[in-house]
């Protein structure tokens, strides 16, 4: 294990907030130059009098030109403020603070899910390479791979809500409901993730295992994976304590992708269950077009993207004792 | 046996010649024999379906007891919460989504090797400006950002084919991009540029045909990806009202609570054309990976 | 009783594209703390031979026949976990070129000491680390150094590294293969002597395999060269140096210029190898061979005693007729 020099993290930290000045350029030409004139977007969702456009013109500085514009949104983004929903009529900030952490709890859930059986099952495929548990672990993947996350969610809706009722299929707690012990809290809140977490991790532990096996595979071939035989190693030795930590490093590096999908994951998982996180917000905003609300959380999924890219670089940086720091 | 022949010259005939090759070898390959199988139902049932079928594609249910009622000899897949014909609805929707999915990607190909090329080819600051960007569109979630654009730009077909294949791009760019930054560095390159060649010819007659084989088999795992993109857009409710697909009938089902409600037949038959499809163009992929990737070859 | 005893060993590989015969009936012999080389070109068969001996073939490699026996037990047909006690422990491997050799992630002396605590296990953690010093110093590395990655020594470093991985167990025999081929020629006279002197001072026996006589010719005690799998000739490699029998080995002398003969052109064996797929008809060699005759096309010649231990599969040579 190595630890980064300081040098390096303050480079790679200026290269993350350069990425997020882009993100949050790109989020403000996005959402001023596409629908052209933005109040008439509102002014559709909001049915409003000539004189209350105006007014929300003013109060959304769109009267100005647009580089003040961005200024404004700039300076606004620093405070904190990001508008409020035409929808809830709160500050956004504050029901994106709500949602933020059920949504990362159930990410967390379901990452914890697919990394564990993806390594396992990758490994076990590529060790096993050839053999029908080979090539049945990379059907059963491509096929996880090729179904899509919201219908995996209406399926599990349908069986464990309607003919075995095993577990909630909405919601993040059950309504009206008191804890007399923060277990029993607990106990309701893991009820209620299981199905979506597993509906989440579901299609995405296919891509994980495919990723897994193909690399494990590449490293078998390594000279040192010969020379760990000749030690007299047992073979799951060689495999576990010599080849698992060398493919690792492919896995980390694909983990942008991952991360990605989970957050599309996400959205869908939410919306087929009714979980309260910030996939379920994004689908309500644009189902009511709550455009501050849409723009809030394109913006803050973005930042999810952005820092797991930087955090799996620098797990990368950690595991490969190869990468020079200077 | 060679699946690619790599070298000067490399024109498009000989591109031809391999093509058969891979062909075979795609068809010998057991999953990718399985997806071609697969592929071929589909197409067939999308484009002949609508032609085989007895029923009156515009009928819609007359009273409520047409509703969302199971399967019967009348209605082989049932009928949806209007009195639709579920089958009915399944295979238009089959078109709805090859085209989306065809189209979009051919959209994401060109633009994404157009821009591979030039950034992989182009030395200096328009390289590794065109690299940046690449690398921050890769950034960027691609569920939200589609969800975004259909929501500012509108629901018709075209726009979401047009912003599938506008988010679909920089995969394939990076992957034109390595493939050309290795080929711009072997002899055969340099030697046509020393006898002086354009930069134009080099790229068109020479750089290209070597790169196309590797977009070819991207490009089928896209139309997957562009497939269920589509599909999950429509569910979200941003699809085209007008055009049947499997999205937005499961986006229907699910609105009118069909999955609460036990109505397998209207979830069921969208949900497996999605899965099927998407396979069938996933596991053609897959091995054409296999098979046109020789580092992958061992496999 | 010699240390290691390879009779007549016969090796498969079954490919795609059918079998190849990589070894073909041949035998070895090397006695305690004995140094033997084992000569001949690339695809010979001199890897696939040693490599067979700590049981390290890849899977599609099949022993057909013969037998390894190793202080006197025969090592063919043992099972897999009884073969885990015996590599290493008893023979073990420096590989060619220790680029990839090592693992990149893992530090140079935890991997040093983990045969140590493999095999060995009731030995602690500081004997271990103990052990693992003295072996860094032994081949010239400071015991410090061992803190570091592979990546951070450079190839001749990396090479000593293996060799005092090599000896972690106190093994009785070394397989080297190629050990030096990849090192330039200051640094190869250096690991060599290393080998040389480690030897003198351990007792340890050694294959030592390189396609490059020269090596061997400084090294050794006795060689042997094969050629399409079988054994060209063997013997004293003074002998063998002085006066080659078969007929490709005194063209593999010839093709290696010398020092203080006159310039002369190098000779190059004209000709490729044979066939390793299809069935041996007479002598591998006699398509490149200058003074085949009539019998060499039909019969395969056996070994036969050219010297004092020296001998030679050459219809022309040693104990002549039959």
């Amino acid at each position: 294990m190595r630890i980064p020099r300081p040098g390096y993290l303050a480079r790679k930290l200026a290269g993350v907030a350069a990425t997020l000045f882009a993100v949050i350029t790109f989020n403000f030409l996005l959402f001023r130059i596409l629908p052209g004139d933005p109040i008439r977007l509102l002014a559709r969702a909001g049915n409003l009098s000539p004189e209350a456009i105006d007014r929300l013109r003013q109060a959304f500085g769109l009267d100005q030109s647009l580089p003040v514009q961005y200024v404004l949104y700039l300076r606004n983004l620093a405070t904190g403020e990001l508008g409020t929903s035409l929808t809830y009529r709160r500050p956004v900030v504050q029901i994106l603070a709500e949602r933020m952490e059920n949504t990362l709890i159930l990410l967390a859930a379901a990452t914890v899910i697919v990394v564990v059986l993806g390594v396992l099952f990758g490994v076990i495929a590529a060790a096993r390479r050839g053999t029908r548990l080979d090539s049945g672990t990379v059907l059963t993947s491509l096929i996880f791979w090729s179904l899509p996350t919201f219908w995996v969610g209406l399926i599990f809706v349908f069986l464990l809500g309607v003919y075995f009722p095993a577990f909630p299929i909405s919601g993040m707690t059950t309504p009206g409901a008191t804890y007399a012990t923060p277990f029993d809290a607990f106990w309701d809140v893991g009820r209620h993730l299981v199905l979506p977490t597993l509906t989440l991790a579901l299609v995405d532990v296919g891509q994980f295992i495919l990723i897994t096996r193909s690399s494990l595979v590449d490293v078998l071939t390594e000279d040192y994976m010969l020379t760990a035989k000749a030690k007299g190693l047992s073979r799951r030795r060689v495999i576990w304590r010599h080849g698992v930590p060398n493919a690792m490093l492919p896995i980390v590096t694909a983990t942008a992708l991952y991360v990605s999908l989970i957050v599309g994951g996400t959205i869908q998982v939410e919306t087929v269950f009714s979980y309260p996180g910030m996939g379920r917000l994004m689908y309500d905003a644009v189902l009511r077009r709550d455009y501050p609300v849409l723009e809030a959380s394109f913006l803050l999924f973005a930042i999810v993207v952005i820092f797991a890219n930087f955090a799996s670089d620098l797990l990368y940086r950690v595991l490969d004792p190869r990468v020079r720091n200077a | 046996m060679t699946a690619v022949t790599f070298g000067a010259g490399g024109r498009l005939g000989r591109v031809g010649a391999s093509f058969r090759a891979n062909w075979s070898l795609l068809w010998a390959d057991r999953l990718g024999r399985a997806g071609l199988l697969l592929l071929a139902i589909v197409f067939f049932a999308a484009l002949l379906g609508p032609i085989l079928l007895p029923f009156d594609p515009t009928a819609v249910g007359h009273s409520a007891a047409d509703l969302l009622q199971p399967p019967s000899a009348t209605a082989w897949l049932g009928t949806d919460e209007m009195g639709r014909q579920v089958i009915w609805e399944t295979i238009a929707g089959a078109r709805t989504s090859l085209v989306v999915g065809l189209v979009a990607t051919a959209i994401s190909m060109v633009v994404g090797t157009f821009i591979g090329l030039t950034a992989g080819y182009s030395r200096g600051t328009m390289g590794e400006g065109l690299m940046r960007v690449t690398d921050f569109f890769l950034v960027i979630p691609t569920l939200p950002l589609t969800i975004v654009l259909a929501a500012l730009l509108g629901q018709s077909l075209g726009i979401i084919i047009l912003v599938i294949g506008l988010t679909s791009w920089p995969a394939t760019a990076r992957i034109v991009r390595s493939q050309v930054l290795s080929l711009r560095e072997r002899q055969f390159i340099v030697r046509i540029q020393s006898l002086g060649a354009t930069d134009l010819r080099t790229v068109g007659i020479h750089i290209l045909p070597n790169v196309l084989p590797l977009v070819f088999a991207n490009t089928v795992l896209v139309i997957a990806g562009s497939i269920l993109a589509e599909a999950t857009l429509a569910f979200l409710g941003l699809g085209d009202p007008a055009n049947v697909s499997w999205g937005t009938m499961l986006h229907f089902a699910f609105q009118s609570g069909a999955a609460g409600r036990g109505a397998w037949w209207y979830i069921i038959p969208p949900g497996l054309g999605i899965v099927v499809t998407v396979l069938a163009f996933t596991l053609v992929g897959h091995s054409l990976d296999r098979i046109l990737n020789p580092r992958l070859r061992n496999r | 009783m010699a240390l290691l005893e390879v009779r007549d060993l016969t090796i498969r590989y079954r490919t795609t594209a059918g079998e190849i015969r990589a070894v073909d009936a041949a035998s070895l012999d090397v006695d305690a703390g004995e140094a033997v080389g084992l000569a001949g070109e690339s695809g010979c068969g001199k890897t696939t031979l040693a490599l067979a001996i700590p049981g390290l073939l890849p899977a599609n490699a099949e022993v057909v026949s013969g037998s390894i026996r190793l202080d006197g037990r025969e090592l063919i047909g043992l099972p897999e976990s009884e073969m885990e006690k015996v590599r290493w422990r008893e023979a073990s491997v420096v590989f060619q070129g220790a680029m990839n050799a090592l693992n990149p992630v893992r530090r140079v002396d935890e991997q040093i000491a983990e045969p140590i605590r493999i095999h060995e296990p009731g030995t602690s953690a500081n004997e271990a680390r103990a052990r693992v010093a003295e072996l860094l110093e032994r081949v010239g590395i400071p015991a410090a150094r061992g803190r570091e990655y592979p990546h951070e020594f450079s190839g001749g470093m990396r090479q000593r590294v293996m060799i005092a991985m090599a000896l972690a167990c106190r093994p009785r025999l070394i397989i080297a293969d190629e050990p030096v081929t990849a090192l330039d020629v200051m640094v190869q006279a250096q690991i060599l002597r290393l080998l040389k002197d480690l030897r003198a001072h351990l007792g340890l026996a050694m294959i030592l395999i390189s396609h490059d006589l020269s090596v061997i010719a400084e090294t050794c005690d006795r060689a042997v060269v094969m050629y399409a799998g079988r054994t060209a000739e063997s013997g004293d490699v003074r002998a063998i140096f002085r006066s080659p029998a078969h007929p490709y080995t005194q063209a593999l002398i010839r093709a290696f210029p010398n020092v203080r003969r006159e310039r002369t052109f190098v000779s190059g064996i004209p000709g490729y190898p044979p066939d390793l797929m299809s069935p041996l008809v007479g002598c591998p060699f006699v398509d490149r061979c200058t003074v085949g005759i009539e019998r060499c096309r039909v019969e395969t010649p056996a070994l036969r005693r050219v010297g004092p231990a020296h001998e030679a599969a050459c219809h022309l040579v040693g104990e002549s007729a039959s």
